[in-house]
């Protein structure tokens, strides 16, 4: 006979408002089985787990339920309470009445008998628990950090000095990222280049870290710890081993007339090229796309139309017929740290985004977005950090910034916040005032979001030192009119129409994920939000692992995100990983299924459903060694107790440990008909 | 104007049913903007396209009808849909854009707002399904491009079109909103640029396509007027058009009407041409069938440059092809010597 304890939590108010905690404990008392019932305002504390503690030694209790919140949150606490007072943890449950009865329900009666009925179906469950063990796998040390900005950087570098090794991969030519680009970064005004340069130097030459420029993640198989990863390394044309980075390709090549994705289309950049002058490796990758002689090969030329960079180069580095090569790498933990991708609001807009027309971004040259402005700000920029406007390189004497484009807008743009344009755009107006001391500044915002440390007192200095002049409202056009940029916009304080004309335009286009994230995010079997940013396993308490475990997140992949969050990010996507990395083996629930050798028929209809390949076939031997069946088997390491084998299993031989057909049916009947 | 003809050249030579629309003219288009009325039927007969006037047509409930309450001004125009619908056609053509833009939004508001599919057939004392859908002028031009296009090739007089610069003006009601037009974008539209491309002329780039001409302010506030609508035109001007295109009537007669009191104060005119014009120019009509003679900014000069200019072209592709013959002439007698 079962001796359960159940115990029901107020949760502060968060149940006890809408459920009569007391009524719960009182109803259940008396139900077959329970030997126990109370009730505590928060039974995860210290004095609620040493309440549990004490009645399972006192009652000699052979099950606890602890009617509560979701098992997500606190499960893990009660069984780890339980296993100290030597009861087996998973004979204990959780019967969710916050999430799933106090917070969505209004009536009170309702709900309380709402309560009552989840309250018993799990002692129902309970009653058919068994004592399991937890199941242990091996850990291999070894980290993939997908992205090498400056969030990836960082959490490459975290594992690495912790002793650990790391894979850090990078699908473009050089680590480094967004925050290369950067001129100068907010609060402080300090250069970009200047922090960052010396810790790309680090990642690159640290022992424990291997880098792989120009590649991306192909395919992921296997799990926490014990993940087998095959990465695409894309065809440089340059032997990595020979080149010394002398640049003599680079001023060879006649293709020089490409837009530099680096320099974000204000220079240009031959097809052979290093992104800029402190990339990391300093090796170049050849762009086959605009390569002439690529273009000769796909146009079916017997005779190859170019070849001055493998002449030019003495250490016969260069090879042309080099393909895409894959590389596979066993690794314990994968830290996502893809970065973000600026709004490219043009009139040419992909499928399910409107874009602005109205805005002239991509037809008149002087409207640019705050990369573009970053790069003209910036010492290695095109115009050596001169502002200079595109369109005829003089000096712009009235420049506007506009806030929010793209971003907070429900209808046209994204819904959020990119929650870092506020801060760089009063930081492009310093710089330019900086620059140009009779220039004009102004700033087009919606509201000024400078939340963070000594972000207000930086946007207050713009205004009231740097005389920017900042104008709440938004603008409805913006065209070319002669030699100036007119802006049209209103003042919602003053209420009334403005309109600027302009030589130059600044607009904060929101931040958005990396092309090609969803793809990633399916790879890696982790989730995404609506707008492609990858989904954290719990916004507060989970914010850099995602429901996967054994993968992390960091950086502006997750959300839009500056600089110091993005690090902070990645040292903690670190820790965790040095987290797990510090024991041998890794415990796992043994919410696994289990084959009944003595029925299973062998029909392996499990296996073809089974999304994980966790089942694979076994033979049966008489005692004598002759084979004389086959069953199923379930790699409990690779089972993620999704139950699909159950439910298709014919003979009723595959089940789940944590969930029998005999436990899922007691709790249907404890639903259905109990009076 | 009631006999159907195919929509020639439409849709790479197949044959397509007979355009057939319930026309709704409007009070503007009987009134101030007959020209617009008189152009649109006599390109509608070019282009094979029938136009049945809606009987007993009644006001669309522009302006006082909907800023006076919500339900009049659905369904003061949801009776004429509801005749239409009587008459057995699916679709409506009305010219004037804030004709167009009432209907649309009639039909808007009974499919998507509570309780209007019942209490508006109540209203107006008959049945109504919602079912005939709403087109403007523009629209109709726009489908017809290949047609005009391809009868411009064929005609056997020069296009006095051809090459000419014009400012396609598409103002407010035509394009927005968004949700009651959704024909074009709305606020970069390019459905007139393509029907001035589809008569051979050429639409510039300029930034005023979709700007407010002052609207009804023209009676109570023309000084606005004036001032907003010399933006308009001096910013054409300085994209290089030589007359603006419009689709409004309301539009026009601020364009037009109220240009002289801008030519007084150094402006030079600008003609302003309802975009029915245009196309009849190029199939040909004559400016009298188009009803050029009723705008206030003289056109002839603006017309009879157009056909000088086009003789000018004649004669001197005429030229090239008689020296380039000279020239093999010349060519043939020395090989013969």
């Amino acid at each position: 006979m079962s001796r359960i304890g159940v115990f029901v939590c107020h949760c502060g108010e968060n149940i006890a408002r809408t459920v009569d905690v007391a009524a719960v404990a009182e109803a259940i008392k008396d139900h077959p089985g329970v030997a126990f019932a109370t009730d505590y305002k928060y039974m995860c504390s210290d004095p609620g787990q040493t309440m549990v503690k004490e009645a399972i030694e006192e009652h000699k209790l052979t099950g606890v339920v602890i009617a509560a919140c979701s098992p997500h949150m606190h499960e893990r606490t009660f069984r780890r309470a339980c296993d100290q007072a030597g009861l087996n943890k998973y004979m204990c449950e959780m019967a969710n009445i916050r999430e799933h009865c106090s917070w969505i329900h209004e009536d009170r009666a309702d709900a309380t008998a709402k309560a009552i009925d989840i309250a018993r179906t799990i002692v129902e469950k309970v009653k058919h628990n068994k004592p399991l063990e937890s199941i242990r796998i091996p850990v291999t040390k070894r980290a993939l950090v997908i992205g090498g900005g400056i969030a990836g950087i960082q959490a490459a570098l975290d594992i690495a000095d912790g002793g650990h090794q790391v894979v850090l991969i990078e699908k473009e030519a050089s680590i480094g990222g967004h925050m290369s680009q950067l001129s100068e970064t907010f609060p402080t005004l300090d250069c970009s280049q200047c922090i960052l340069t010396p810790r790309m130097v680090e990642a690159y030459q640290h022992p424990n870290i291997t880098l792989h420029t120009w590649s991306e993640v192909e395919k992921v198989d296997g799990y926490i710890g014990n993940f087998e990863v095959t990465i695409r390394k894309k065809a440089r044309s340059v032997n990595e081993d020979l080149c010394n980075g002398c640049g003599d390709c680079q001023a060879a090549c006649p293709a020089k007339r490409i837009p530099s994705e680096f320099e974000a289309g204000l220079g240009m950049r031959t097809a052979i090229y290093v992104p800029f002058p402190q990339a990391v490796p300093n090796i170049p990758v050849l762009d086959r796309q605009n390569c002439t002689l690529y273009k000769g090969r796909r146009k079916g030329l017997a005779k190859d139309a170019c070849g001055k960079c493998k002449e030019a180069c003495l250490k016969g580095a260069i090879d042309y017929d080099t393909e895409d090569t894959f590389i596979k790498e066993d690794i314990g933990a994968i830290v996502v740290a893809t970065g973000f991708q600026l709004y490219s609001i043009g009139r040419e807009q992909p499928e399910g985004l409107k874009g602005y027309g109205e805005y002239g971004y991509g037809e008149v040259p002087d409207v640019i977005d705050g990369l573009q402005f970053e790069r003209l700000a910036s010492a290695s920029g095109p115009t050596a950090g001169a502002i200079l406007r595109p369109s005829d390189g003089k000096e712009p004497t009235t420049v506007v910034f506009v806030h929010c484009v793209g971003s907070r807008d429900p209808e046209k743009g994204m819904k959020y916040c990119s929650k870092i344009c506020c801060m760089y755009n009063a930081k492009h107006a310093m710089l330019y005032k900086h620059k140009v001391h009779e220039g004009r500044a102004v700033a087009f915002y919606m509201d000024i979001r400078a939340a963070g440390k000594g972000y207000d007192e930086f946007s207050r200095r713009a205004i009231e030192e740097d005389q920017a002049e900042y104008i709440r409202g938004r603008v409805s056009r913006i065209y070319r009119d002669g030699g100036k940029v007119k802006v049209w916009g209103y003042d919602t304080l003053s209420q009334e129409q403005v309109v600027i004309d302009a030589d130059m335009v600044v607009l904060a286009t929101a931040i958005r994920p990396q092309p090609g994230v969803e793809q990633l995010a399916q790879t890696l079997s982790i989730s995404y939000d609506e707008n492609g940013f990858i989904n954290e396993a719990h916004p507060k308490l989970r914010p850099v692992e995602t429901n996967t475990a054994g993968v992390f997140v960091a950086g502006a992949c997750q959300a839009p995100r500056d600089i110091p969050d993005s690090v902070a990010m990645a040292s903690a996507a670190g820790a965790k990983v040095m987290s797990l990395f510090s024991a041998d083996e890794l415990e796992r629930e043994p919410a696994v299924a289990v084959v009944n050798e003595n029925t299973c028929i062998g029909c392996m209809n499990c296996a073809n459903v089974c999304a994980y390949g966790a089942i694979e076939q076994r033979e049966i031997c008489t005692v004598d060694g002759q084979v004389c069946g086959h069953v199923a088997y379930v790699n409990p390491g690779v089972c993620q107790g999704c139950g699909t084998c159950q439910a298709v299993c014919l003979s009723k031989s595959v089940e789940l440990q944590t969930f029998t057909d005999e436990q899922v049916y007691s709790e249907i009947n404890a639903l259905c008909f109990w009076e | 104007m009631t006999d159907e003809h195919t929509l020639a050249g439409a849709g790479a030579g197949e044959a397509r049913t007979p355009a057939r629309y319930a026309y709704y003219p409007g009070c503007s288009l009987h009134g101030t903007s007959r020209e617009f009325d008189e152009s649109l039927r006599a390109v509608a007969a070019a282009l094979g396209v029938s136009l049945t006037e809606i009987p007993d047509w009644s006001c669309c409930g522009a302006s006082s009808g909907h800023t006076t309450d919500h339900m009049l001004g659905v369904a003061l125009p949801a009776r004429n849909l509801a005749i239409a619908e009587e008459q057995g056609f699916d679709q409506v053509l009305a010219p004037c854009a804030a004709c167009y833009n009432r209907l649309s939004a009639a039909r808007l508001a009974v499919d998507t707002e509570a309780g209007f599919a019942e209490r508006v057939p109540e209203i107006i004392g008959r049945p109504f399904a919602n079912s005939v859908e709403v087109h403007n002028a523009v629209e109709l031009l726009r489908d017809a491009a290949p047609a005009i296009e391809e009868k411009v090739a064929a005609a056997l007089v020069p296009n006095p079109l051809d090459g000419v610069k014009l400012a396609a003006y598409y103002g407010c009601l035509l394009v927005r909103p968004f949700e009651v037009c959704g024909y074009d974008d709305p606020e970069r539209p390019t459905s007139m640029d393509e029907v001035i491309a589809a008569c051979g002329a050429e639409p510039v780039d300029w930034n005023m396509k979709v700007e407010c001409c002052g609207g009804s302010f023209s009676v109570s506030r023309t000084a606005s007027v004036v001032r907003l609508g010399r933006s308009i035109i001096e910013d054409a001007r300085a994209n290089g058009a030589e007359a603006i295109v419009v689709a409004c009537p309301l539009c026009h007669s601020n364009l037009d009407l109220r240009q002289k009191a801008m030519v007084q104060r150094g402006s030079r005119p600008m003609p302003v041409l309802f975009v029915t014009q245009l196309v009849g120019l190029a199939l040909g009509l004559t400016p009298v069938e188009l009803g050029m003679p009723r705008h206030f900014v003289n056109t002839e000069p603006f017309l009879a440059d157009l056909v000088q200019r086009a003789a000018e072209r004649v004669a001197a592709e005429q030229k090239v092809k008689e020296e380039a013959a000279a020239k093999a002439a010349a060519r043939r007698e020395k090989a013969g010597v």
